[in-house]
């Protein structure tokens, strides 16, 4: 019986491959949009404009209050009827960018703020340009604070992309649940499924650790 | 655009949105002392010299912070009544939001104890107390403080979560939105609703952290997710 199952989910390969293929897909796409995008809101968010600053505060509370499966039937199912016709896919990458673009917004604007202003008060006597303070001063700096948060964020983006398949996304989550229709054995296929997620985010976590650490933000470890 | 939003619709359907909010609120609760639970058994075993609690225990945290709550909600939905265990939809949930939680209030609770300086424990070791003495009268009250701000901001998250339980029928406020979007073909009315009744809960909860922080003498909540 187990044997039979196993050749059954044998035979499912290729669908698993799709699956694992849309969520890198998904994942990939809205992680290099929304850290582009994360990035110049974050910087927009630290500048001087307190009117700019407060709407992308506020706009980054509304995706930060409410859970992520709203969000994407928001988009899905209203923007439609703005006159914005999208399919399942363009949803799920708008949906995903724009949460990550607010966390990395956060991220990196905590990352500005942690450069003492001497800094930029330096790079303004020695006569750089907003630009140039931006690009060769601050950010080089604030990237130490901003690295090992990022890459966990890209852990959360990967994992949140398996509610995609809340709007009929054939990604890795949502091929797990076909496949349990046909092979009841609803422990063995998602503990593939959560292998598939395992493979791609553990190293991530790793990564964001040793990025920790290297960046020396660790604590003295307690011996108890 | 939008011109026919009807919040009349949204008043009738009220009592629904009431119903799915209190049962949010509520399985939240149970999920997160749930997750305190785990947590607190998770980071006792963590903490351990011996690798024989030490390793399951990391093994689980790993396993659970690299996989996606939704194909967590799924294993168990789908994988216990193969094990012989049929439950309610709820309480799959309940389990699912306690048990992912609380590998993540484990992570808080370790960063607390690990945040206390050293000196403490070797005065603790100096005045002669025993590792139950110094855990209890020197390391813990103080990492109890630490630990506030951020288990708040896990109790945001695992508030936020208990979405994807409307994914295996739990009548949850998301649930609730669901209904209103299907029954009436209205899915402005139903989503934007159940959007500002989250947006209350995490400002309710964002409050409490920020007061906590003051209370405690700590700096503003440092927000996780």
């Amino acid at each position: 019986m187990i044997w039979q199952q196993v050749q059954s989910l044998a035979g499912s390969y290729p669908l698993a491959l799709r699956g694992l293929g849309m969520t890198v897909v998904l994942s990939l796409i809205s992680l290099v949009l929304g850290t582009l995008l994360g990035f110049g809101l974050g910087i927009l968010r630290t500048g001087g404009n307190r009117l700019i600053s407060a709407a992308i505060g506020a706009w980054v509370d509304l995706i930060r209050g409410t859970p992520f499966l709203v969000q994407i039937f928001l988009i899905f199912f209203i923007l439609p009827e703005l006159g914005i016709e999208l399919d399942a896919f363009t949803a799920g990458i708008i949906a995903l960018t724009n949460l990550a673009a607010c966390f990395i917004c956060e991220i990196v604007a905590a990352g500005i703020r942690s450069v003492p202003t001497g800094q930029v008060e330096a790079a303004l006597a020695s006569g750089l340009s907003r630009s140039q303070r931006m690009r060769q001063v601050v950010l080089p700096q604030a990237m130490r604070i901003v690295l090992p948060p990022l890459v966990g964020q890209y852990v959360l983006l990967i994992k949140d992309s398996s509610v995609v398949s809340a709007i009929g996304l054939t990604d890795l989550t949502r091929v797990g649940w076909l496949v349990v229709q046909r092979v009841p054995n609803g422990l063995l296929v998602f503990f593939l499924v959560g292998l598939g997620y395992f493979i791609v985010c553990y190293p991530l976590i790793m990564l964001a650790r040793r990025l920790e650490q290297r960046m020396g933000a660790a604590h003295g470890e307690v011996q108890l | 655009m939008l011109e026919n939003f009807s919040f009349r619709t949204i008043v009738e359907y009220l009592p629904l949105f009431g119903q799915g909010l209190v049962t949010t609120v509520w399985l939240s609760l149970i999920s997160f002392a749930g997750a305190l639970a785990v947590g607190i058994v998770l980071s006792a075993m963590n903490l351990q010299r011996g690798w024989l609690f030490r390793v399951p225990a990391k093994a689980y945290i790993d396993a659970v912070r690299a996989t996606p709550l939704l194909a967590q909600l799924y294993f168990l939905y789908f994988g216990l009544p193969r094990l012989g265990f049929v439950l309610p939809e709820l309480v799959v949930g309940i389990l699912a939001l306690s048990l992912n939680s609380g590998a993540y209030v484990a992570e808080i609770i370790r960063a607390g104890i690990l945040s206390i300086p050293r000196g403490q424990v070797e005065a603790g070791v100096a005045s002669g107390m025993t590792y139950v003495q110094r855990m209890r009268l020197v390391i813990l009250p103080q990492a109890f403080k630490v630990t506030i701000p951020p288990l708040l901001g896990q109790a945001i998250v695992l508030v936020k979560d208990s979405a994807l339980l409307s994914l295996i029928s739990v009548a949850e406020l998301t649930r609730a939105g669901q209904l209103l979007a299907s029954d009436r073909f209205m899915p402005a009315e139903g989503f934007i609703t159940i959007a500002a009744f989250y947006l209350l809960l995490y400002y309710c909860l964002k409050g409490l952290a920020a007061l906590s922080g003051r209370w405690l003498g700590l700096q503003p909540a440092r927000s996780s997710t």
